[in-house]
């Protein structure tokens, strides 16, 4: 049984890195982050089978994630120091030069937990698909996820991978979609409507959940439960995950404007404000 | 010169369909995918007898990629068919992305290429790959000359980690090189031995090295042919000790003179040993339809060509 209150202590601490990590240098994707920050958390501390000490780029056994949308770089870095992937200290690198801790994540510079290079977007579900097909010809039952923006799914091969993971029953994979509605040049809705997405995926042939609550831990636990449970049964499973941009810095909140931007030191000051708990920021 | 003789003509595509098979038979991480030209690309072999470890995506290319590039996740060492337009320009950012930046071990196998496509006209006939796809930091990029060396090519690949662009062609070509031959990434082949030029080939330019040495060795001229199967790595050390020779060079190749085998060759010169040079190479034009024979002619890779080239870089000695 997961531990509720452990688990959303993490998040500040997840948190106090984002704004931090991206305030250091001036640069990065608050926005985003602080919105997966409950679905990161989750999956690294109570959902995956994995071991941070042991980091292997085949992954033979273990649960796999590929971060789609590269750009939340920050909170990818922090869940994966957190769990002891590095040391947390590296935190202090990131976006700069001779770091392993590039703007958008690389396997370029062997940093422990990272399988793909993504920012480029629309990329990283193929690549779950291919690696989920690896699972299955290695009699791996392991399972194999994913996250991608909601705005990512403007691009096409996220369609070409939708089709062809359906059509070949990858049903060892679990992918989830960040739908906050907003993307840098305003909302989804405005920019590109993707419609009704549920509906898309379901006529492309895959099994849909949705969660309601993407930044509440509980309900984002009930569905990752909900979605492993149509593990095995012939569909790719997709998770459609509303969640908040800037969730839990209030100033952040209903806008796009803290996708790519960054907060100066009075902003930094705000936001650690509202992020109190037993921190131990690096 | 030494006498190159043949007994068929075969396409280097199926010089790739047999290599595939035979590592289909020895190595259980080879796996393939192909974007519905499977019979283009001749992997109907390694398809029946592998249906497990073949994946049919379809036309899209993208996926293909990427699917390829987490396939490597897990061990599977993931050969990719298409067309070289298809295989490179089109999917120039996955390849840069999930494959060579993320440096995984994908082949990417490319017929097709070039002029020799023939009546499908410009659209398919790409000749940019070969500079698309040497730009990427640590891409091995192989242009085998004939059937036999397109096979030993592609099983040689299977064993070399990382990302690899193995090019190759529709048309059937003299098939000279021996059968039993150990391909050597990265080793230009010294195929005859001269004094007065330099001629380095690559790909189907190969053969109309040949055919133009024997008629400037009429003409009492000496000279030097290597076969460059491989662009990158270049074989350096090769290609300056024969220059060193003869003081003058010609490149001939089925791609653009930018970004070919011609540029790269240039590069290595001017760095160590400038020296006049020519290029047989397709000069900032689009193809067109017709025949690969009427085309060769028309764009200026034949065997004439070669001989001119020869004979103009000779006088700038």
């Amino acid at each position: 049984m997961a531990d509720l209150t452990q688990l959303q202590t993490t998040c500040i601490q997840v948190r106090r890195d984002i704004v931090r990590m991206v305030h250091a240098v001036s640069s990065g994707h608050p926005g985003g982050s602080l919105g997966c920050t409950e679905f990161l958390v989750a999956l690294y501390n109570e959902v995956m089978n994995h071991d941070p000490k042991k980091f292997t780029m085949d992954g033979i056994g273990e649960d796999l994630f590929f971060l789609s949308n590269g750009h939340i770089s920050p909170v990818f870095y922090s869940v994966l120091a957190r769990c002891g992937y590095f040391p947390v200290e590296e935190l202090k690198t990131f976006r700069k030069i001779n770091s392993r801790l590039q703007g958008h994540p690389t396997t370029h510079d062997n940093l422990p937990g990272v399988r793909i290079a993504s920012g480029s977007l629309g990329q990283g579900m193929s690549v779950a698909i291919g690696a989920a097909l690896t699972k299955k010809l290695n009699k791996d039952n392991s399972i194999v996820y994913s996250l991608h923006g909601d705005g990512e799914l403007q691009e096409g091969q996220i369609w070409e991978a939708a089709i062809y993971a359906a059509a070949n029953k990858v049903d060892n994979y679990i992918a989830t979609i960040d739908y906050n509605g907003r993307q840098i040049d305003g909302n989804v809705e405005d920019v590109l409507s993707l419609g009704n997405l549920a509906a898309k995926f379901e006529a492309f042939g895959w099994q849909v959940i949705e969660t309601e609550e993407g930044n509440n831990m509980a309900a984002v636990l009930e569905g990752f439960a909900k979605a492993k449970s149509f593990i095995g049964k012939g569909k790719p499973i997709v998770n459609i995950m509303k969640t908040e941009m800037g969730a839990g810095v209030d100033f952040m909140m209903g806008t796009h404007k803290w996708h790519g931007s960054a907060p100066n030191d009075e902003q930094l000051q705000k936001a650690l404000d509202q992020l109190v708990g037993n921190e131990v920021d690096y | 010169m030494k006498k190159y003789t043949y007994t068929e003509k075969k396409d280097t595509r199926s010089g790739f369909g047999a290599g595939l098979q035979q590592l289909g038979q020895t190595n259980p991480n080879v796996v393939a995918l192909c974007a519905d030209l499977i019979g283009s690309l001749k992997m109907d072999a390694f398809k029946a007898e592998n249906p497990d470890r073949f994946f049919q995506v379809g036309i899209a290319e993208a996926n293909m990629i990427g699917i390829a590039a987490g396939l490597t996740i897990g061990g599977k060492i993931p050969f990719t068919g298409t067309f070289a337009n298809f295989s490179t320009g089109r999917v120039y950012d996955q390849i840069r992305q999930s494959v060579a930046y993320s440096g995984k071990n994908v082949k990417i196998c490319a017929s097709h290429a070039g002029l020799t496509l023939g009546e499908d006209g410009a659209t398919h006939q790409i000749l940019e790959d070969i500079g698309l796809m040497k730009m990427l930091p640590h891409m091995c990029v192989i242009n085998p000359c004939d059937y036999n060396q397109t096979k030993a090519a592609t099983i040689a690949i299977a064993d070399h980690h990382g990302p690899v662009y193995l090019r190759f062609g529709r048309p059937t070509v003299p098939n000279f090189t021996p059968a039993d031959q150990k391909f050597e990434i990265g080793k230009a082949i010294l195929l005859n031995e001269g004094t007065d030029v330099t001629i380095l080939a690559t790909g189907h330019l190969v053969w109309k090295a040949i055919e133009a040495g024997e008629k400037l060795a009429e003409q009492g001229i000496s000279v030097e042919i290597i076969n460059i199967h491989t662009i990158k790595p270049l074989d350096n050390e090769a290609i300056l000790k024969s220059v060193a020779k003869t003081k003058c060079v010609v490149t001939a190749e089925e791609h653009q003179m930018n970004g070919g085998l011609g540029d790269s060759v240039a590069q290595l010169l001017s760095r160590n040993t400038p020296t006049p040079q020519e290029f047989v190479a397709v000069n900032d034009s689009f193809g067109e339809s017709g025949t690969p024979d009427q085309l060769m002619t028309k764009y200026g890779l034949d065997t004439v060509n070669i001989i001119e080239a020869v004979n103009k870089v000779m006088k700038r000695k």
